[in-house]
């Protein structure tokens, strides 16, 4: 690589990785394993909730969140929808090409404040990624939380992401697992329907739980105000927001809501630090 | 520090006559210096190399209003009888294009290499006083953290400000209400005060720096006496006065704030282009883009920053959507983030008054009256119509 230290801890300059295993997960949705190019690796470790800028060569960057083992040091695990010229270009690579990695970047879940309480997880669409990585990171210490459940909802069955891990954490890691879809198919004997429903099913002491929120930002905005009704705590429900991130580092603007940059200020955040902004339209 | 507060401390004012001045831009680059001053070009005063003091425009004049620009000849041949142009400093230290890194790709694998390219040493000449306040507020937002910008950085480091001080505002300019002018008073090593009188043409310096001082003892200069600190005095106090637009910086952070949902945003978006001029002009308008280019061979590529705006949909654009479509949320967030959201993000405003938004804007779009609206609205909400 040109530009050895310090340059390379520009983090404006993508760090060259191979690409160490690709996975087709549904039609659309591929996962790529990245391992570092550089002898030192000491930068390959992240927080659940972080992301990376991936960039394609010649084609562009997208800010996708890290979905893998935050205890496998050395790789980062993405899951990526193909929807838009970066992530297509992505999901034409092969293994052993190279992508450029800018990050970790942003300010995760709050792994620490789970310790001791119930703990609910709501996913819609590719927003099970970054909840991979934090199940990961409960899983990591089990002991330390009570009560885990997972309320998911894709599109439709054949949009289900990580069906074996789901199947793993309901049947070995002691974590309560509901999916949902929009629309079913026949060979679908699941739930059918919007995912707030699904919080129904769950048993948690509302008090005493908090809850971790990522999909689409309609969906983000039901949950939460279905957990509120239920008597969680404001402050403790946490959700991860989208928003066109080009820098990482609160340089670029692009990603502002209100005052709060969500690239470095998120992309998690409590939900009541930021209901207000979301509750106004095109802010 | 006030000219005043200068001459108290001892000879820290000094006269330098119009003639003994044409010195200081070959002091300037016999030190290295790339001098960038004010030059006409194109029926505007822009900021480009300046090879000599006769590069600058010497007996013109500006007039601004909302939506026009006009240059206009002045008799007096005084060099800085001009207010602000369509460009600030920002063009210089925060360039609208800049190269981020080069990559390459071969069996050998990729290199990504950061263009560490060097700078020219910069040497603002006659740069006003809300253009040092702009540079103090990108500043705070590309160079002091939590994180910085290399390429602004690399361009702020070293340079040499001479500032003049404001004797003639534009009827656009509102610095005085921002505190941000009409006179110099931090981050500059010279400031001149341009004065012709009776007496003759010359300028009054005050010294802001030890680099200041070293490049002063290179010029024609005596020490300033009472009179002719007086007249400077008195230049800045006229064009204070002068100044009739205002805004009320502490009030309209809160009126912002709450007023998110105020009808005044769509009266605005009824003449607002969303043409992004406003966020160009700015001079503290920090936001940009990156182009990700490739050759043919598409084995060599290349990153570019590029000034963005958040007047295009590209700017808030999702897979899902665009966040701000609208011309009224795209017109909220600019002037809202200026004036409102840059006080958390930066413990200060984003305005330094300079007035070019309104100059600048095609269709005269003045935020001074714009905020007076919406703080009337909110006094007095509209009543719901009565249908009979």
């Amino acid at each position: 690589m040109i530009g050895q230290a310090p340059e390379r801890l520009d983090p404006m300059v993508p760090r060259p990785h191979r690409i160490h295993d690709v996975r087709q997960e549904t039609s659309d949705t591929f996962t790529l394993e990245l391992k570092s190019l550089d002898a030192d690796v000491a930068h390959d470790s992240f927080a659940p909730g972080q992301f990376n800028m991936l960039y394609a060569f010649g084609v562009g960057e997208a800010a996708i969140s890290i979905a893998g083992d935050p205890g496998r040091r050395g790789v980062f695990v993405h899951t990526i929808r193909a929807v838009g010229a970066v992530t297509r270009a992505l999901a034409r690579m092969e293994g052993g090409e190279t992508v450029g990695v800018r990050g970790p970047f942003g300010r995760g879940w709050p792994v620490d404040e789970a310790a001791g309480r119930d703990v609910v997880l709501v996913a819609g669409g590719i927003g099970i990624a970054p909840l991979r990585s934090l199940v990961y990171g409960l899983l990591a210490h089990r002991e330390r939380y009570g009560r885990i459940s997972i309320a998911y909802g894709a599109r439709t069955p054949g949009d289900v992401l990580f069906a074996t891990e789901l199947d793993e954490w309901r049947n070995r890691g002691g974590i309560e697992v509901a999916v949902s879809v929009d629309r079913a198919t026949e060979s679908w004997h699941g739930h059918v329907g919007v995912v707030t429903t699904l919080l129904r099913r769950f048993s948690f002491d509302p008090p005493e739980t908090i809850a971790m929120i990522c999909g689409p930002e309609i969906m983000t905005r039901y949950v939460a105000g279905e957990l509120i009704a239920r008597d969680v705590v404001p402050g403790a429900i946490h959700v991860a927001l989208e928003r066109n991130m080009k820098c990482g580092v609160g340089l670029c603007g692009h990603c502002q809501l209100g005052p709060a940059f969500v690239c470095r200020e998120g992309p998690v955040f409590p939900f009541d630090s930021v209901e207000r902004w979301l509750g106004i339209e095109e802010l | 520090m006030q000219l005043s507060a200068l001459v108290e401390e001892g000879p820290a004012a000094f006269v330098v006559q119009r003639e003994a001045l044409a010195a200081l831009p070959a002091v300037l680059r016999a030190r290295g210096y790339l001098v960038v001053g004010p030059v006409v070009r194109e029926g505007a005063v822009v900021l480009e190399e300046l090879r000599s003091l006769e590069d600058l425009p010497r007996g013109w004049a500006d007039d601004q209003a909302p939506g026009a620009y006009r240059l206009r000849r002045r008799e007096d041949g005084a060099l800085f009888g001009f207010a602000v142009g369509p460009q600030s400093p920002k063009c210089w230290f925060h360039p609208a294009d800049a190269l981020v890194f080069r990559a390459r790709r071969s069996r050998a694998g990729t290199e990504i290499a950061p263009n560490v390219e060097a700078p020219p040493k910069l040497a603002l000449f006659g740069a006003r006083a809300c253009d040092l306040a702009a540079i103090a507020v990108q500043d705070r937002v590309l160079r002091e953290g939590p994180a910085v910008d290399s390429i602004y950085d690399s361009r702020r480091r070293d340079c040499f400000v001479v500032a003049v001080n404001c004797t003639e505002p534009a009827r656009t300019c509102f610095c005085v209400s921002t505190g941000t002018g009409p006179c110099a008073t931090a981050g500059f090593d010279l400031a001149l005060t341009e004065l012709i009188d009776e007496v003759g043409h010359r300028f009054i310096v005050t010294v802001g720096s030890p680099a200041g001082r070293r490049i002063l003892a290179e010029l024609h200069a005596r020490p300033a006496g009472t009179s002719d600190v007086e007249s400077a005095h008195a230049a800045h106090a006229r064009a204070a006065s002068e100044m009739k637009r205002a805004i009320d910086p502490v009030e309209a952070r809160g009126l912002l704030a709450r007023n998110a949902e105020s009808p005044v945003w769509e009266e605005i978006a009824d003449r607002c282009l969303a043409c992004g001029n406003c966020t160009m002009v700015c001079p503290t308008c920090f936001c940009t883009t990156v182009d990700d280019v490739a050759d043919l061979t598409g084995d060599h590529a290349e990153r570019w920053r590029r000034w963005d705006s958040c007047f295009t949909f590209q700017f808030s654009h999702l897979n899902s959507g665009v966040v701000r479509a609208g011309t009224s949320a795209q017109y909220r967030h600019w002037l809202t983030h200026k004036l409102s959201g840059w006080n958390e993000q930066f413990g200060q405003s984003g305005c330094v008054g300079c007035g070019r938004c309104i100059t600048w804007c095609p269709v005269g779009i003045d935020l001074t009256e714009e905020l007076v609206r919406i703080r009337e609205r909110e006094d007095r909400p509209a009543r719901p119509e009565i249908h009979a």
